[in-house]
Protein backbone atom coordinates (compact mmCIF):
# COMPACT_ATOMS: atom_id res chain seq x y z
CA UNK A 1 0.00 0.00 0.00
CA UNK A 2 2.42 2.44 1.05
CA UNK A 3 4.83 1.59 -2.13
CA UNK A 4 1.46 2.29 -4.18
CA UNK A 5 0.65 5.48 -2.75
CA UNK A 6 4.54 6.31 -3.31
CA UNK A 7 4.37 5.53 -7.03
CA UNK A 8 1.01 7.21 -7.66
CA UNK A 9 2.75 10.53 -5.60
CA UNK A 10 5.76 9.67 -8.14
CA UNK A 11 3.61 9.93 -11.24
CA UNK A 12 0.97 12.63 -10.35
CA UNK A 13 5.08 14.85 -10.47
CA UNK A 14 5.61 13.10 -13.53
CA UNK A 15 2.64 14.00 -15.43
CA UNK A 16 2.69 17.66 -13.60
CA UNK A 17 6.56 18.25 -15.05
CA UNK A 18 4.91 17.04 -18.63
CA UNK A 19 2.00 18.95 -18.80
CA UNK A 20 4.76 22.20 -17.34
CA UNK A 21 7.01 21.22 -19.82
CA UNK A 22 4.34 20.97 -23.01
CA UNK A 23 2.48 24.21 -21.59
CA UNK A 24 6.04 26.07 -22.02
CA UNK A 25 6.27 24.75 -25.79
CA UNK A 26 2.53 25.98 -26.06
CA UNK A 27 2.79 29.47 -24.87
CA UNK A 28 5.72 30.10 -26.79
CA UNK A 29 3.44 29.77 -30.36
CA UNK A 30 2.95 33.56 -31.88
CA UNK A 31 -0.01 34.67 -33.67
CA UNK A 32 0.96 34.86 -37.25
CA UNK A 33 -1.03 37.74 -38.26
CA UNK A 34 0.91 39.58 -34.96
CA UNK A 35 4.26 37.37 -34.38
CA UNK A 36 5.06 39.91 -31.09
CA UNK A 37 2.43 37.75 -28.99
CA UNK A 38 2.00 34.51 -28.52
CA UNK A 39 -1.12 32.47 -27.91
CA UNK A 40 -0.44 32.89 -24.04
CA UNK A 41 -0.21 36.61 -24.39
CA UNK A 42 -3.49 37.18 -26.17
CA UNK A 43 -5.41 34.61 -23.65
CA UNK A 44 -6.18 32.33 -26.44
CA UNK A 45 -4.09 29.08 -24.82
CA UNK A 46 -6.44 27.86 -22.68
CA UNK A 47 -5.71 24.73 -21.12
CA UNK A 48 -3.07 22.30 -21.00
CA UNK A 49 -3.29 18.85 -19.96
CA UNK A 50 -2.21 14.86 -19.91
CA UNK A 51 -4.79 12.85 -21.03
CA UNK A 52 -5.69 9.28 -19.31
CA UNK A 53 -4.14 7.68 -22.31
CA UNK A 54 -1.06 9.72 -22.25
CA UNK A 55 -1.68 12.77 -24.73
CA UNK A 56 -1.55 16.51 -24.63
CA UNK A 57 -4.59 17.92 -24.61
CA UNK A 58 -4.09 21.73 -25.31
CA UNK A 59 -7.35 23.84 -25.09
CA UNK A 60 -7.36 27.12 -27.40
CA UNK A 61 -10.07 29.56 -27.60
CA UNK A 62 -10.70 31.56 -30.96
CA UNK A 63 -11.14 35.68 -30.60
CA UNK A 64 -13.86 35.46 -33.17
CA UNK A 65 -15.76 32.43 -34.53
CA UNK A 66 -14.91 32.54 -38.07
CA UNK A 67 -11.07 33.52 -36.59
CA UNK A 68 -9.18 31.75 -40.14
CA UNK A 69 -5.95 31.71 -37.89
CA UNK A 70 -7.09 29.14 -35.45
CA UNK A 71 -5.99 26.51 -38.06
CA UNK A 72 -2.94 27.71 -38.07
CA UNK A 73 -2.77 27.71 -34.67
CA UNK A 74 -3.21 24.42 -34.17
CA UNK A 75 -1.14 23.15 -36.63
CA UNK A 76 1.81 25.18 -35.02
CA UNK A 77 1.17 23.89 -31.79
CA UNK A 78 1.18 20.50 -33.41
CA UNK A 79 4.64 20.94 -35.13
CA UNK A 80 6.07 22.67 -31.92
CA UNK A 81 4.90 20.11 -29.48
CA UNK A 82 6.28 17.60 -31.86
CA UNK A 83 9.59 18.73 -32.24
CA UNK A 84 9.99 18.95 -28.25
CA UNK A 85 8.88 15.07 -28.23
CA UNK A 86 5.03 14.95 -27.94
CA UNK A 87 4.14 12.82 -30.43
CA UNK A 88 0.56 12.49 -29.27
CA UNK A 89 -0.98 16.00 -29.36
CA UNK A 90 -4.62 17.15 -29.30
CA UNK A 91 -5.71 20.41 -29.82
CA UNK A 92 -9.11 21.56 -28.70
CA UNK A 93 -11.35 24.27 -29.68
CA UNK A 94 -13.54 25.93 -26.55
CA UNK A 95 -15.82 28.59 -26.74
CA UNK A 96 -17.03 28.93 -23.78
CA UNK A 97 -15.97 31.17 -21.49
CA UNK A 98 -16.12 33.80 -24.87
CA UNK A 99 -12.74 35.06 -25.06
CA UNK A 100 -12.37 39.18 -24.85
CA UNK A 101 -10.04 41.74 -25.24
CA UNK A 102 -9.57 41.83 -20.99
CA UNK A 103 -7.55 38.65 -21.19
CA UNK A 104 -5.05 40.42 -23.35
CA UNK A 105 -2.03 41.48 -20.04
CA UNK A 106 -0.21 44.56 -19.34
CA UNK A 107 2.67 43.48 -20.38
CA UNK A 108 1.05 41.89 -23.84
CA UNK A 109 -0.87 45.11 -24.30
CA UNK A 110 2.47 46.94 -24.05
CA UNK A 111 4.04 44.94 -26.95
CA UNK A 112 1.15 45.71 -29.44
CA UNK A 113 1.72 49.04 -28.90
CA UNK A 114 5.35 48.86 -29.78
CA UNK A 115 4.55 46.40 -32.90
CA UNK A 116 2.65 49.59 -33.86
CA UNK A 117 -0.92 48.09 -33.09
CA UNK A 118 -2.88 50.47 -31.03
CA UNK A 119 -4.42 48.19 -28.07
CA UNK A 120 -7.98 47.82 -26.86
CA UNK A 121 -8.84 50.61 -24.82
CA UNK A 122 -10.23 49.95 -21.48
CA UNK A 123 -12.53 46.90 -20.41
CA UNK A 124 -15.07 45.34 -22.75
CA UNK A 125 -18.78 45.54 -22.49
CA UNK A 126 -21.39 45.70 -24.80
CA UNK A 127 -21.13 49.48 -25.72
CA UNK A 128 -23.81 51.73 -26.63
CA UNK A 129 -24.99 51.75 -30.29
CA UNK A 130 -22.74 54.43 -30.98
CA UNK A 131 -19.98 54.24 -28.76
CA UNK A 132 -17.06 57.10 -28.15
CA UNK A 133 -14.47 55.92 -28.12
CA UNK A 134 -10.91 57.75 -27.48
CA UNK A 135 -8.13 55.77 -29.04
CA UNK A 136 -3.99 56.65 -29.01
CA UNK A 137 -1.77 56.52 -31.34
CA UNK A 138 0.77 53.96 -31.47
CA UNK A 139 3.55 55.86 -32.98
CA UNK A 140 3.13 59.21 -31.55
CA UNK A 141 0.55 58.99 -28.66
CA UNK A 142 -1.62 61.32 -29.63
CA UNK A 143 -5.33 60.95 -28.84
CA UNK A 144 -6.48 62.82 -31.97
CA UNK A 145 -7.36 60.01 -34.05
CA UNK A 146 -10.32 59.12 -36.91
CA UNK A 147 -11.85 55.67 -37.52
CA UNK A 148 -11.53 54.78 -40.98
CA UNK A 149 -13.28 51.61 -41.16
CA UNK A 150 -14.27 49.38 -38.07
CA UNK A 151 -13.01 46.67 -39.89
CA UNK A 152 -9.39 46.30 -40.49
CA UNK A 153 -6.93 43.95 -41.53
CA UNK A 154 -7.61 40.97 -39.60
CA UNK A 155 -11.75 40.24 -37.95
CA UNK A 156 -9.90 41.67 -34.47
CA UNK A 157 -8.58 44.78 -35.75
CA UNK A 158 -10.14 47.71 -36.76
CA UNK A 159 -8.88 50.71 -39.19
CA UNK A 160 -7.80 54.16 -37.65
CA UNK A 161 -5.68 57.37 -38.61
CA UNK A 162 -3.71 59.75 -36.44
CA UNK A 163 -4.95 63.32 -37.27
CA UNK A 164 -1.70 64.65 -36.14
CA UNK A 165 0.99 62.49 -37.50
CA UNK A 166 -1.22 61.24 -40.44
CA UNK A 167 -0.37 57.71 -39.82
CA UNK A 168 -2.66 55.35 -40.16
CA UNK A 169 -2.63 52.35 -37.82
CA UNK A 170 -4.38 49.17 -36.91
CA UNK A 171 -6.65 49.13 -33.76
CA UNK A 172 -7.06 45.81 -31.59
CA UNK A 173 -11.26 45.93 -31.03
CA UNK A 174 -12.17 45.85 -27.66
CA UNK A 175 -14.85 42.75 -26.88
CA UNK B 1 -36.96 16.50 -28.58
CA UNK B 2 -33.51 15.73 -30.05
CA UNK B 3 -35.12 16.11 -33.96
CA UNK B 4 -36.78 19.97 -32.42
CA UNK B 5 -33.21 21.02 -31.39
CA UNK B 6 -31.57 19.69 -34.54
CA UNK B 7 -34.19 21.55 -36.36
CA UNK B 8 -33.61 24.80 -34.49
CA UNK B 9 -30.08 24.66 -34.44
CA UNK B 10 -30.19 24.48 -38.28
CA UNK B 11 -32.05 27.73 -39.10
CA UNK B 12 -29.99 29.72 -36.86
CA UNK B 13 -26.21 28.03 -39.21
CA UNK B 14 -28.64 28.18 -41.94
CA UNK B 15 -29.19 31.89 -41.63
CA UNK B 16 -25.70 33.02 -40.95
CA UNK B 17 -24.24 30.36 -43.69
CA UNK B 18 -26.57 32.13 -46.05
CA UNK B 19 -26.05 35.56 -45.23
CA UNK B 20 -22.21 35.08 -44.91
CA UNK B 21 -22.30 33.93 -48.68
CA UNK B 22 -24.57 36.67 -50.17
CA UNK B 23 -21.30 39.33 -48.23
CA UNK B 24 -18.90 37.45 -49.43
CA UNK B 25 -20.37 38.25 -53.17
CA UNK B 26 -18.92 41.48 -52.09
CA UNK B 27 -15.55 40.60 -51.98
CA UNK B 28 -13.58 42.25 -54.97
CA UNK B 29 -17.03 44.49 -55.49
CA UNK B 30 -17.39 46.75 -52.80
CA UNK B 31 -18.07 50.85 -53.42
CA UNK B 32 -14.28 51.14 -51.30
CA UNK B 33 -11.44 48.92 -50.17
CA UNK B 34 -12.41 49.92 -46.78
CA UNK B 35 -15.99 48.50 -47.44
CA UNK B 36 -14.82 45.56 -49.26
CA UNK B 37 -12.60 44.40 -46.45
CA UNK B 38 -15.67 45.60 -43.92
CA UNK B 39 -18.26 43.45 -45.72
CA UNK B 40 -15.87 40.04 -46.18
CA UNK B 41 -14.93 40.62 -42.02
CA UNK B 42 -18.86 40.26 -41.37
CA UNK B 43 -19.21 38.00 -43.97
CA UNK B 44 -16.39 35.96 -41.90
CA UNK B 45 -17.95 36.40 -38.71
CA UNK B 46 -21.08 34.84 -39.86
CA UNK B 47 -19.71 31.84 -41.79
CA UNK B 48 -17.66 31.41 -38.37
CA UNK B 49 -21.06 31.27 -36.35
CA UNK B 50 -22.16 28.70 -39.02
CA UNK B 51 -19.38 26.41 -38.58
CA UNK B 52 -20.11 26.19 -35.31
CA UNK B 53 -23.83 25.94 -35.23
CA UNK B 54 -23.53 23.03 -38.31
CA UNK B 55 -20.73 21.20 -36.24
CA UNK B 56 -22.91 20.98 -33.47
CA UNK B 57 -26.38 20.14 -35.19
CA UNK B 58 -24.57 17.28 -37.01
CA UNK B 59 -23.44 15.92 -33.12
CA UNK B 60 -27.47 16.67 -31.98
CA UNK B 61 -28.37 14.80 -35.27
CA UNK B 62 -26.05 11.95 -34.48
CA UNK B 63 -26.00 10.69 -37.82
CA UNK B 64 -21.98 11.56 -38.92
CA UNK B 65 -22.70 14.85 -41.09
CA UNK B 66 -20.33 17.28 -40.44
CA UNK B 67 -20.45 20.78 -41.19
CA UNK B 68 -19.79 20.74 -44.74
CA UNK B 69 -22.28 17.56 -45.28
CA UNK B 70 -24.71 19.93 -43.16
CA UNK B 71 -23.76 23.16 -45.55
CA UNK B 72 -23.13 22.33 -49.28
CA UNK B 73 -24.98 18.52 -49.42
CA UNK B 74 -28.93 19.87 -48.88
CA UNK B 75 -31.23 20.79 -50.85
CA UNK B 76 -33.15 24.05 -51.38
CA UNK B 77 -36.22 22.76 -49.72
CA UNK B 78 -33.80 21.36 -46.83
CA UNK B 79 -32.86 24.98 -46.23
CA UNK B 80 -34.93 26.97 -43.32
CA UNK B 81 -32.97 30.04 -43.27
CA UNK B 82 -35.33 33.06 -43.43
CA UNK B 83 -36.55 34.89 -46.15
CA UNK B 84 -34.01 38.57 -45.89
CA UNK B 85 -30.75 37.12 -45.52
CA UNK B 86 -31.16 34.88 -48.87
CA UNK B 87 -32.22 38.57 -50.60
CA UNK B 88 -29.87 39.41 -53.75
CA UNK B 89 -27.30 42.05 -52.63
CA UNK B 90 -28.35 44.36 -54.91
CA UNK B 91 -26.99 47.95 -54.69
CA UNK B 92 -24.82 48.74 -51.44
CA UNK B 93 -28.11 50.27 -49.67
CA UNK B 94 -30.12 47.07 -49.85
CA UNK B 95 -26.98 45.16 -48.56
CA UNK B 96 -26.88 47.90 -45.79
CA UNK B 97 -30.73 47.23 -45.02
CA UNK B 98 -30.37 43.62 -45.22
CA UNK B 99 -27.32 43.70 -42.44
CA UNK B 100 -29.08 46.33 -40.66
CA UNK B 101 -32.93 44.67 -40.24
CA UNK B 102 -30.94 41.24 -39.09
CA UNK B 103 -27.97 42.50 -36.86
CA UNK B 104 -31.02 45.18 -35.15
CA UNK B 105 -32.40 41.42 -34.40
CA UNK B 106 -29.42 39.07 -33.46
CA UNK B 107 -28.05 41.39 -31.08
CA UNK B 108 -30.82 40.82 -28.90
CA UNK B 109 -31.23 37.34 -29.48
CA UNK B 110 -28.09 35.94 -28.98
CA UNK B 111 -28.04 38.60 -25.80
CA UNK B 112 -30.97 36.72 -24.72
CA UNK B 113 -29.57 32.97 -26.32
CA UNK B 114 -26.86 33.15 -23.61
CA UNK B 115 -29.20 32.06 -21.15
CA UNK B 116 -30.13 29.06 -22.90
CA UNK B 117 -30.09 25.80 -20.88
CA UNK B 118 -28.70 24.33 -23.75
CA UNK B 119 -25.14 25.07 -23.50
CA UNK B 120 -23.50 24.99 -26.35
CA UNK B 121 -25.79 27.00 -27.62
CA UNK B 122 -24.73 29.75 -25.05
CA UNK B 123 -21.80 29.12 -25.63
CA UNK B 124 -21.95 30.18 -29.10
CA UNK B 125 -24.27 33.21 -28.26
CA UNK B 126 -21.95 34.65 -26.11
CA UNK B 127 -18.94 34.79 -28.92
CA UNK B 128 -21.99 35.88 -31.48
CA UNK B 129 -23.16 38.57 -29.71
CA UNK B 130 -19.77 40.70 -29.69
CA UNK B 131 -19.43 40.36 -33.29
CA UNK B 132 -23.49 40.78 -33.65
CA UNK B 133 -22.67 44.70 -31.91
CA UNK B 134 -20.03 45.34 -34.39
CA UNK B 135 -22.58 44.68 -37.18
CA UNK B 136 -25.34 46.35 -35.91
CA UNK B 137 -23.30 49.52 -35.07
CA UNK B 138 -21.68 49.46 -38.97
CA UNK B 139 -24.66 48.90 -40.76
CA UNK B 140 -26.36 51.39 -38.53
CA UNK B 141 -23.81 53.78 -39.35
CA UNK B 142 -24.16 53.35 -43.17
CA UNK B 143 -28.14 53.37 -42.70
CA UNK B 144 -27.40 57.13 -41.15
CA UNK B 145 -24.94 58.22 -43.37
CA UNK B 146 -26.95 57.09 -46.80
CA UNK B 147 -30.55 58.57 -45.11
CA UNK B 148 -29.26 61.82 -44.70
CA UNK B 149 -27.22 61.81 -47.24
CA UNK B 150 -27.32 63.10 -50.65
CA UNK B 151 -31.17 63.03 -52.64
CA UNK B 152 -29.96 60.09 -54.41
CA UNK B 153 -28.93 58.27 -51.35
CA UNK B 154 -31.40 58.99 -49.61
CA UNK B 155 -33.94 57.90 -51.93
CA UNK B 156 -31.93 54.60 -52.42
CA UNK B 157 -31.94 53.71 -48.94
CA UNK B 158 -35.68 54.74 -48.45
CA UNK B 159 -36.16 52.57 -51.45
CA UNK B 160 -34.18 49.44 -50.17
CA UNK B 161 -36.60 49.62 -46.86
CA UNK B 162 -39.55 49.35 -48.46
CA UNK B 163 -38.18 46.63 -50.62
CA UNK B 164 -36.93 44.28 -47.62
CA UNK B 165 -39.27 45.59 -44.97
CA UNK B 166 -42.23 42.53 -45.68
CA UNK B 167 -39.39 40.23 -45.19
CA UNK B 168 -38.47 41.50 -41.59
CA UNK B 169 -42.08 39.56 -40.12
CA UNK B 170 -40.32 36.53 -40.49
CA UNK B 171 -37.81 37.27 -37.63
CA UNK B 172 -40.66 37.07 -35.34
CA UNK B 173 -42.65 34.09 -36.17
CA UNK B 174 -42.59 31.11 -33.87
CA UNK B 175 -44.04 28.33 -35.27
CA UNK B 176 -44.60 25.00 -32.89
CA UNK B 177 -40.63 24.40 -32.53
CA UNK B 178 -39.66 27.60 -31.23
CA UNK B 179 -42.78 27.60 -29.13
CA UNK B 180 -41.69 23.90 -28.19
CA UNK B 181 -38.32 25.17 -27.18
CA UNK B 182 -38.90 27.85 -25.71
CA UNK B 183 -41.43 26.25 -23.21
CA UNK B 184 -37.93 24.10 -22.32
CA UNK B 185 -35.62 27.14 -21.91
CA UNK B 186 -33.27 26.65 -25.33
CA UNK B 187 -34.55 28.46 -27.64
CA UNK B 188 -34.90 32.62 -27.89
CA UNK B 189 -38.84 33.76 -28.25
CA UNK B 190 -38.47 36.10 -30.74
CA UNK B 191 -41.39 38.09 -29.94
CA UNK B 192 -39.57 39.39 -26.88
CA UNK B 193 -37.46 41.01 -28.86
CA UNK B 194 -39.80 42.75 -30.93
CA UNK B 195 -39.70 45.91 -28.70
CA UNK B 196 -35.86 46.31 -29.05
CA UNK B 197 -36.01 45.72 -32.68
CA UNK B 198 -38.52 48.81 -33.63
CA UNK B 199 -36.81 50.67 -30.71
CA UNK B 200 -33.46 50.51 -32.84
CA UNK B 201 -34.91 50.23 -36.39
CA UNK B 202 -36.65 53.62 -35.41
CA UNK B 203 -33.86 55.46 -33.57
CA UNK B 204 -31.47 55.01 -36.59
CA UNK B 205 -34.20 56.02 -39.01
CA UNK B 206 -34.84 59.18 -37.07
CA UNK B 207 -31.57 59.96 -37.51
CA UNK B 208 -31.55 58.81 -40.99
CA UNK B 209 -34.11 61.16 -42.07
CA UNK B 210 -36.22 58.18 -43.15
CA UNK B 211 -39.84 57.01 -43.00
CA UNK B 212 -40.12 53.70 -41.38
CA UNK B 213 -43.11 51.67 -43.65
CA UNK B 214 -46.31 50.58 -41.97
CA UNK B 215 -46.38 47.11 -40.42
CA UNK B 216 -48.24 44.99 -42.88
CA UNK B 217 -47.38 42.10 -45.12
CA UNK B 218 -45.41 39.47 -43.91
CA UNK B 219 -43.95 37.26 -46.53
CA UNK B 220 -42.72 33.85 -44.50
CA UNK B 221 -41.83 30.56 -45.57
CA UNK B 222 -38.10 29.95 -45.07
CA UNK B 223 -38.09 28.47 -41.75
CA UNK B 224 -40.60 25.37 -43.65
CA UNK B 225 -38.18 25.40 -46.85
CA UNK B 226 -40.36 27.77 -49.14
CA UNK B 227 -37.63 30.34 -50.57
CA UNK B 228 -37.78 33.01 -53.06
CA UNK B 229 -36.58 32.26 -56.59
CA UNK B 230 -33.42 33.57 -55.66
CA UNK B 231 -32.35 30.90 -53.57
CA UNK B 232 -31.63 28.39 -56.28
CA UNK B 233 -29.39 30.12 -57.53
CA UNK B 234 -27.20 30.88 -54.52
CA UNK B 235 -27.34 27.34 -53.71
CA UNK B 236 -26.03 26.54 -57.23
CA UNK B 237 -22.81 28.63 -56.87
CA UNK B 238 -22.21 28.03 -53.21
CA UNK B 239 -22.48 24.16 -53.42
CA UNK B 240 -20.83 23.90 -56.73
CA UNK B 241 -17.49 22.11 -55.36
CA UNK B 242 -18.61 19.49 -53.18
CA UNK B 243 -21.36 18.70 -56.17
CA UNK B 244 -18.59 18.63 -58.50
CA UNK B 245 -16.40 16.98 -56.41
CA UNK B 246 -17.94 14.81 -53.34
CA UNK B 247 -16.30 15.21 -50.54
CA UNK B 248 -13.71 17.25 -51.00
CA UNK B 249 -11.62 19.09 -48.08
CA UNK B 250 -8.78 21.58 -48.42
Amino acid sequence: MVIAMASLAENQGKTQSLRDKAWAVAAKVVDPEIPVLTLEDLGVLRDVRVADDGAIEVDITPTYVGCPAMGIFTMDLETELAKAGFDNVRVKTVLSPAWTTDWISAKAREKLREYGIAPPEGKASRRALFGDETVTCPRCGSENTEKISEFGSTACKALWKCRDCAEPFDYFKCI
Amino acid sequence: MKDLLFAYILRLADDAAILGQRLGEWCGHAPTLEEDIGLANVALDHIGQARALYSYAGEVEGKGRDEDQLCFLRKEREFSNCLLVEQPNGDFAETIARQFFFSAFMLPFWEKMKASKDETLAAIAAKAEKEAAYHLRHSAEWVIRLGDGTEESRERMQDAIELLWPFTGELFEADDTVKVLVAEGVAVDPASIRDEWRETVGKVFGQATLEMPEEGWAQTGGRSGMHTEHFGHLLTEMQYMQRAYPGLKW
